[in-house]
């Protein structure tokens, strides 16, 4: 047994012994859903444990630990989706829930009982870990965050460290009336560090984090965190000193790495299978048409290891993939779960997921990136006289109908004559997904994914993803600014 | 077992385990969504929910040490593992001064505060997804135009909250809501615009009629369509109610007792000064009967009350819960907030900006020439600094009245001049969650558009 099958049974064991979930118990749940007409039924169990330690004013003042359980069952048919989940796991609550859920479905079926186990298992493992992170002592965790605030008051002007250290280790079984049986073991850790400096009166604050599907142990290393807190420092340090951020259009070029999320929001929610088969999105319909320059390439990519977005299964047990979205410049392909999938006779892409077994699946995506150019990202802002180089960012959102959206510089600075010069205050970026990319005019050879903090919402459900970007130049966006 | 019989189990089962002081929340409930799209259901889901969250304290060097958990699995053995891990834990996290259980006295008798109507529970499928479709055809029926949609949704839901601590408090109080919505999309040539319309309300004889809601987001939606950017400029810009209630957000993120001692928010120091326009004031009361925001005890078993928070445009205080107001030799103004696994913050109960007298039709008509801001869009605010960019979508104003749609624009300014700049209040204070603002005017903001 490799590997991965282990670890795909370490999960299957875990349901099995501890709540009594053996094959016997999911086919009799799968056979109470198809008693009506279906299309489709799974079950979905989960147990989840989750600690955390966070530190400010010196000390890490309260840590916490969390047991999340449960089991959703849901029934498809046509466009209907029906569900209902339950945090007790055990026989009587999978048959409850597939009767609440089947009855989305008006017709009765003749009795079927399936056989699962037949489909596919992860044929590998992107984030094999030798223990739960969650199992790590917390006097290492607090140690470490001990260590995180005495390193960044090492510059005076630091007034105040924020910072904290959260781990998840999630269990799951997913089941479906198709055969599939599959198990799935998934680590999470993020350490976050934010900085609030001072300068007279001035305040301003810098948040970072790093993360990842991997060992906590190495988030102890200094090599690892101490960059961190040193960009934290120098963030907030520098935007001390932050002008007024000019308004209007004018030229931006993107840093590499986090400012990716420019994807996610400008095109990779308008590609997200539910909208494009409701027709309801900006890119709806497009599939053949320019919509991005040439030598522009995006990729949804779920099977990259360790990453924060990486699934070995997405959590409808089909296997994540390399999903092409645009083709040097060209719209190809769109993310799906198998509900949308289905309805518009696709194939599943591995994008259907959900934030636990209290919600439904969607399409969503894992790790968006864009691949590299053949520039050097000093040509590219030395080819700009008068722009705005911004090099990292908060949050952003959009619009997925119109296109339309934003997402908020952190630090930026402008350009002078191909020189980047005086830091500006962070400002909101605003553009329509269905044409910024065709203003991208240079793209950098420095492809970099993000440190793995990324939350993507949709529907009040959040799940973790990744984002990367080379450095780019983009012709035109509008910048929110107070100097008119 | 019932919900307090969990709680006194749990805190028992803590003392014995060593700690010294400890309090429990025990959340159980249900609900039922559903959506429908155009005529077809596109999902329902019901769920039955419970989880304990605890908060654990240990005696330590100079001050108590904290420590949270939570479980949905309240068999014996997992709270066991729940109270070992949560003692443990708070023996590793460090002494503090200012941690504990709340100081005050603790609520004694219990309002009914009409947060939920028994007929109204267990809410029918079938009900719900009927009163789905009205949303869904009133929507479709403003306009041929509104030819698409993400669906509209029915949904209700019912908890009941225990706490109790080992103070010796225990209580508890249901808490229902219903609510609707539904988000259409209009469709001219190639252009797609969407909007939507809600509402809630604890019972469903106080919920909004679904055939006005679904109507209000197709007219929405319809007259989106045309948007365009504008040229950068400088102008006075009004908020809609229900737009206008996200700065009243912003206030409160900026005068929390958290964010005060933490140096987190451009309020610091400034009780008694003038932070915001004389037409100002705003008002946090967790005691309304029937409020959105509204419970008889917070987070921490204190009762709810009427906090003040700006009174004509002076900064009157912050909000407290117990170990904020500790850290800033405050005292609690019972507006402790928490999930059940996580240490109580400081939240919002009811809040709100009080109406003025004018009506939104003489704002509109007195603004002359400026922006009407119906969607803000992405997370630009600074609570540090104040600094404020948003995308924003709406209404180009000329002469007072509307000119055309206007969107992929930002608006942008720093809170405490916002504020201040608050130049006219209107009389339509909209209530469609905790928190709630009449239509608002910014005599000067800057657009950058094109």
């Amino acid at each position: 047994m490799d590997q991965s099958e282990g670890r795909s049974h370490t999960s299957l064991a875990l349901f099995r012994d501890r709540f009594g979930i053996d094959d016997r118990c999911l086919v009799a749940g799968l056979d109470t859903a198809l008693e009506r007409k279906v299309d489709y039924a799974d079950l979905f169990f989960e147990y989840t444990t989750h600690s955390s330690v966070s530190l400010e004013e010196g000390i890490v003042k309260t840590g916490g630990y969390h047991v999340e359980q449960g089991v959703g069952v849901r029934v498809q048919a046509g466009e209907r989706q029906g569900y209902a989940h339950s945090d007790e796991i055990d026989l009587d609550s999978v048959r409850l829930s597939a009767t609440t859920a089947r009855a989305v479905s008006e017709g009765t079926a003749e009795p079927r009982s399936i056989a699962v186990g037949g489909a596919a298992r992860p044929d590998r493992d992107l984030y094999p870990v030798s223990a739960p992170p969650t199992d790590l002592p917390a006097e290492r965790k607090i140690g470490l965050l001990e260590d995180i605030d005495r390193y960044a008051r090492r510059d005076s002007r630091v007034a105040q460290v924020m910072a904290s250290v959260d781990a998840e280790h999630r269990h799951l079984l997913m089941t479906g009336s198709d055969g599939t049986l599959v198990g799935d073991e998934r680590p999470l850790v993020v350490l976050r560090v934010q900085v609030i400096a001072q300068d007279g009166s001035r305040r301003e604050v810098s948040a970072q984090g790093m993360g990842g599907r991997y060992e906590l142990e190495k988030l102890l290393d200094p090599a690892e965190w101490q960059p961190l807190v040193d960009e934290a420092v120098r963030v907030a340090t520098v935007n001390l000193d932050a002008e007024p951020c000019p308004a209007g259009t004018m030229t931006v070029v993107l840093g590499p790495g986090w400012p990716g999320i420019l994807l996610h929001e400008a095109v990779g929610h308008g590609l997200e299978g539910d909208f494009n088969r409701r027709g309801t999105s900006v890119f709806s319909g497009r599939i053949g048409e320019r919509v991005a320059s040439e030598g522009v390439t995006v990729i949804d990519d779920g099977t990259l290891d360790h990453r924060r977005g990486s699934l070995n299964v997405d959590d409808e047990g089909t296997p994540t993939g390399r999903t092409v979205l645009i083709e040097d410049g060209i719209l190809v392909g769109y993310m799906q779960d198998r509900l949308n999938a289905r309805l518009m006779g696709v194939e599943p892409t591995g994008n259907g997921r959900r934030q636990s077994y209290a919600h439904l699946p969607m399409p969503r995506m894992t790790n968006t990136f864009m691949l590299a150019g053949e520039e050097d990202p000093e040509d590219i802002v030395r080819s700009v006289d008068q722009g705005i180089y911004a090099a990292s960012f908060g949050g952003g959102q959009v619009d997925i109908t119109s296109g339309k959206f934003v997402f908020s510089a952190s630090e930026a600075y402008r350009i002078e004559g191909g020189r980047i010069t005086a830091p500006l205050k962070g400002a909101t970026l605003i553009g329509s997904g269905a044409d910024v990319l065709t203003r991208i005019s240079r793209i950098g050879n420095d492809l970099e994914l993000d440190k793995g903090i990324g939350t993507c919402g949709k529907d009040g459900q959040g799940v973790p993803v990744g984002v990367g970007l080379p450095t780019i130049r983009i012709d035109g966006l509008t910048v929110g600014g107070t100097e008119g | 077992m019932s919900g307090e019989a969990i709680v006194e189990r749990a805190l028992a089962r803590l003392r014995a385990a060593g700690a010294a002081a400890a309090d429990c929340m025990l959340i159980e409930g249900e609900s039922l969504d559903v959506r429908v799209r155009d005529e077809e259901i596109d999902h329902v889901t019901q769920s039955r929910e419970k989880v304990l969250g605890v908060r654990c304290f240990v005696e330590g060097d100079g001050g108590l040490q904290q420590a949270t958990g939570s479980t949905s699995d309240l068999s014996d053995e997992a709270l066991d593992r729940l109270v070992g891990h949560s003692v443990a834990l708070a023996r590793a996290t460090a002494g503090d001064p200012c941690a504990g259980l709340p100081d005050a006295p603790f609520a004694e008798s219990l309002a009914d505060l009409g947060l939920s109507d028994p007929a109204d529970h267990p809410a029918k499928a079938e009900d719900r997804i009927e009163t789905a479709r009205r949303l869904e055809r009133a929507a479709r029926a403003v306009d041929p135009r509104v030819s698409n949609s993400e669906g509209s949704e029915a949904a209700s839901s019912l908890s009941t909250i225990v706490y109790g601590d080992t103070r010796g408090f225990l209580g508890s109080y249901a808490s229902a809501s219903h609510s609707i919505s539904s988000m259409p999309v209009a469709i001219d040539g190639d252009e797609k615009q969407r909007d939507y319309a809600y509402a809630t309300s604890r019972t469903l004889a106080g919920l909004a009629d679904p055939d006005a809601v679904g109507r209000e987001a197709g007219e929405r939606a319809v007259r989106r369509l045309g948007a365009r950017p504008v040229e950068t400029c400088e102008v006075p810009v009004l908020f809609e109610p229900r737009i206008a209630a996200s700065l009243v957000r912003q206030i409160l993120q900026c005068t929390t007792g958290y964010a005060i001692y933490r140096q987190a928010s451009y309020l610091i120091d400034k009780v008694g000064e003038l932070v915001a326009s004389p037409l100002v004031t705003v008002v946090d009361d967790g005691a309304l009967p029937g409020g959105l925001g509204s419970k008889p005890f917070d987070a921490e078993g204190l009762t709810t009350r009427r906090n003040v928070l700006v009174s004509e445009g002076r900064l009157v205080q912050y909000l407290f819960d117990s170990y904020s107001a500790r850290k800033l030799g405050a005292a609690s103004t019972g507006s402790a907030s928490r999930g059940p696994g996580s240490s109580p913050s400081v939240g919002a109960t009811n809040l709100w900006l009080e109406p003025g007298q004018t009506s939104p039709e003489e704002m509109l008509a007195s603004t002359g020439r400026g922006l009407l801001v119906t969607e803000l869009i992405g997370f630009g605010f600074n609570p540090v600094t104040g600094d404020y960019s948003r995308g924003a979508a709406g209404f180009w104003i000329e002469g007072g009245e509307i000119a055309h749609p206007v969107e992929e624009v930002t608006i942008a300014g720093n809170l405490q001049d916002m504020l201040c700049g608050i130049d006219a209040v209107g009389s339509d204070l909209l209530w469609l969650g905790r928190v709630a603002a009449p239509s608002l005017r910014i005599a000067r903001m800057t657009i950058a558009g094109s």
